[in-house]
């Protein structure tokens, strides 16, 4: 009895440790020899370093490392990096006042039905959250008492730094204040995620704001050199010097334009486009047509100014009302000249084009920031028979203008308008300025181009710009 | 001073944006910012003006008989209505008086354009007593009927059923069908474009059927991919070339005209040239 139960037991063993033994022997088995080296933790990433992003408003830290000596895929088992930041549990409780503030918001702007209490407990909530962020820089500062590390962002094998960029805004979650020690770590991390090494912490880092932006040197000289070239040639035709300025045939044509229509009796329709007060294509458009309504005003012929936005409605109204004093004509003034038709794109075109089909006027100038209603609006006063002068910096735009329109004022001749229709001096100083500055921009790309072929990249960077 | 102060907030506001770009500190972010929002709160008020504007020319066109002087009921019906929609939403399940209120309101606002536009005082007091008998009894209504309520501070408005039928199906399929004109339109500019009459213009022609053959499904290998190749060349080199050209003039005409605004020397956008 107790040699068959030895027996047994002996069976048992063999059966038992045969399915191990297969595995240790068999050469095939690749899951074996995976587990065989993830089991091992991979080096730890080295040199960790944390640092302000630098060039910016704050809140964000850069922090770099030297790569893991595991680094790859394959034998080297390092696939990515996970960076941690030590954050107080404080942040638990942050999170539930936010959430509370939050959802309170939400509700007081969807719903008015119980606003009372909702507003209450928005206030509340809102009180209790900004007393509790006041003690924010003291929890972080009480490292390594009353937190834990939280992983803020990963980056694949291969990189050595990460831009951990918070938000500046206290009501986001991912909120990094400035001026508070922070604390990081960088994780080397297999494709089994338990599987990883630690680095050794570093910290404390603070985020702060920078007020210059080093990276945009090259655009400070660049506005300083055109500023000072704009001076110099404006003084210089204040003097009295003659500067020459080729003729712009879309320009000269305006005055012909408004002669047809005061022959012909129609009015003159002026489009401003899609841009609002702010856009620089609209700003000039507001001088052409102060130009225009003067004209317009001495030979008392109709003008009619559709708008898209309201305030260049309001400064379209303010430029033809000075234009028809100038011209002597206040009487003759009228508010509806410039009107606001609509804020939609097409609907705004619909409208333009009807006017165009009614009134069939002699002229149409479209001066500004034109998209998609371009062509729309082109061929319509084509059809329409009138003379269509046109003139905008959208570069898309400019091929329908040009096919469409008798005369088209391609991208910088916008900009030119004015001083060329004033003939004013000082205006044509600024012109004489972009020359030289187009001058000296085709210097400095010929330079460039040879520098980039002989490699010479220090030339290059010397123009490079970040952020 | 009536011009002086202008010049000089132009000046103050234009120097600061100028340093704003290469100042990244929070404070200055903070100064941007609220500007900013002051750029939305006056573009509110002006748009105030806008539909006073909108509703003097129509009312205008309606007063003077203008050519199809008809729309301009439906332009202003139409903006009304959807104003109308859009601060209102029913809070029971049958309408109740909604529809009611909405044509007394209408009615109303008829009744004020005929005011308007009517010359007569007799026809002027008609108007205007209808215009008060219609508003006093959609206030009525509006009072009375619980079915729907007024929304001027909290969203509900925007989910009335009736805001977005109006905005999906009418609003939508008509914008649409404007911006589908441009196919059409495009057909006939590129006809007027690409006549040969000159040496430039049949350039210009033999260009674009290579880009446009390029689209081809069945120039695209064999014996014909030189086409591709061309049209790749023809618009990765001379367009861009002339296109950056473009670019870099804008720039700087848009610096320039910067410059000249805040400076003082360009005075042309405040009715000045």
């Amino acid at each position: 009895m107790r040699n068959k139960l030895l027996l047994i037991l002996c069976l048992l063993l063999v059966l038992g440790g045969a399915p191990t033994w297969a595995q240790e022997i068999d050469p095939l088995d690749t899951t074996a020899a995976v587990d065989s080296v993830a089991l091992s933790s991979p080096a730890p990433v080295s040199m960790v370093q944390a640092k302000d992003k630098g060039n910016d408003h704050g809140h964000a830290v850069v922090i770099s490392w030297e790569l893991s000596a595991d680094d790859s895929y394959g034998d080297k088992s390092v696939i990515q990096y996970e960076v941690f930041l030590w954050k107080p549990f404080l942040y638990d409780t942050i999170q539930t006042l936010r959430d509370r503030v939050g959802t309170a918001k939400a509700h007081l702007i969807a719903h008015d039905d119980d606003s009372r209490d909702w507003k209450k407990e928005f206030r509340r909530a809102q009180k209790e959250f900004d007393e509790i962020m006041k003690g924010l820089t003291e929890a972080h500062a009480a490292y390594p008492e009353g937190g834990e590390f939280v992983n803020v962002g990963k980056v694949p094998c291969g990189e050595n730094s990460f831009k951990h960029i918070g938000s500046k805004g206290n009501e986001s979650g991912t909120y990094l204040p400035d001026y508070t020690d922070f604390y990081y770590r960088v994780d080397a991390v297999t494709a089994n995620s338990e599987i990883r090494s630690q680095s050794e912490i570093i910290g404390p880092v603070q985020c702060y704001g920078q007020w210059f932006n080093t990276g945009r040197n090259p655009v400070l000289a660049a506005v300083l050199i055109f500023g000072f070239l704009t001076l110099f040639f404006v003084k210089r035709a204040r003097k009295g010097s003659k500067l020459y300025v080729r003729p712009i045939g879309g320009i000269e044509a305006v005055d012909d334009a408004i002669g047809r229509a005061t022959e012909m009796g129609r009015p003159i329709l002026y489009v401003m486009g899609l841009g609002t007060a702010a856009d620089v294509a609209t700003i000039a458009s507001f001088t052409i047509l102060g130009r225009v309504a003067k004209q317009v005003a001495e030979y008392q012929t109709q003008l009619i100014v559709p708008t898209y936005d309201p305030i260049v409605m309001s400064v379209g109204q303010e430029v033809v009302k000075s234009s028809y004093m100038d011209a002597g004509r206040a009487d003759a003034y009228d508010k509806d000249i410039v009107f606001f038709v609509t804020q939609s794109q097409f609907a705004y075109v619909a409208a333009v084009n009807g006017i165009m089909l009614r009134d069939r006027p002699a002229t149409c100038i479209y001066m500004g920031k034109f998209f998609a209603e371009s062509l729309l609006l082109a061929e319509t006063g084509s059809m329409a028979g009138s003379i269509q002068i046109s003139g905008t910096d959208e570069v898309a735009q400019i091929p329908f203008f040009i096919v469409a329109c008798d005369y088209t004022l391609i991208g910088e001749e916008l900009y030119a308008a004015s001083a060329y229709l004033g003939r004013e001096p000082v205006l044509l100083g600024s012109l004489k300025a972009q020359d030289y500055a187009k001058a000296i921009l085709l210097i400095f790309a010929v330079l460039g181009l040879v520098a980039a072929n002989l490699d010479f990249n220090v030339f290059t960077e010397l123009f490079h710009v970040t952020n | 001073m009536k011009r002086q102060l202008p010049f000089a907030l132009v000046f103050l506001f234009g120097i600061f944006m100028l340093f704003q770009y290469f100042v990244p500190h929070e404070k200055s972010e903070w100064v941007y910012e609220f500007l900013l929002d002051w750029v939305v709160v006056i573009g509110i008020f002006a748009l105030a003006l806008g539909i006073w504007s909108l509703f003097r020319v129509s009312v205008d066109k309606i007063k003077l008989r203008k050519e199809n002087y008809g729309y301009s009921y439906i332009t202003l019906a139409g903006l009304f209505v959807m104003v109308a929609f859009g601060f209102t939403h029913r809070v029971a399940e049958p309408w109740g008086l909604y529809f009611v209120w909405i044509i007394l309101s209408l009615l109303c606002l008829a009744s004020l354009m005929q005011l308007r536009a009517s010359t007569n005082s007799g026809q002027k007091k008609k108007y205007l007593a209808s215009a008060l008998i219609f508003l006093v009894l959609a206030i009525i209504v509006a009072i009375y009927d619980d079915a729907w309520k007024f929304y001027f501070y909290t969203a509900e408005g925007l989910e009335n059923s009736m805001f977005r039928a109006f905005f999906d199906y009418i609003l939508i399929p008509i914008l649409s069908t404007m911006f589908a004109l441009l196919a059409f339109f495009i057909a006939s500019a590129a006809y007027r474009a690409f006549r040969a009459r000159n040496v430039l213009a049949t350039l210009l022609l033999i260009a674009a059927l290579v880009v446009m053959l390029r689209f081809c499904p069945w120039i695209q290998s064999g014996d014909t991919a030189w086409v591709s190749k061309a049209s790749n060349w023809l618009m990765n080199v001379p367009n861009l070339a002339g296109q950056r050209a473009i670019v870099v003039g804008i720039g700087l005409g848009i610096v320039a005209t910067a410059l000249k605004i805040i400076l003082g020397i360009e005075r042309g956008y405040m009715g000045k040239g």
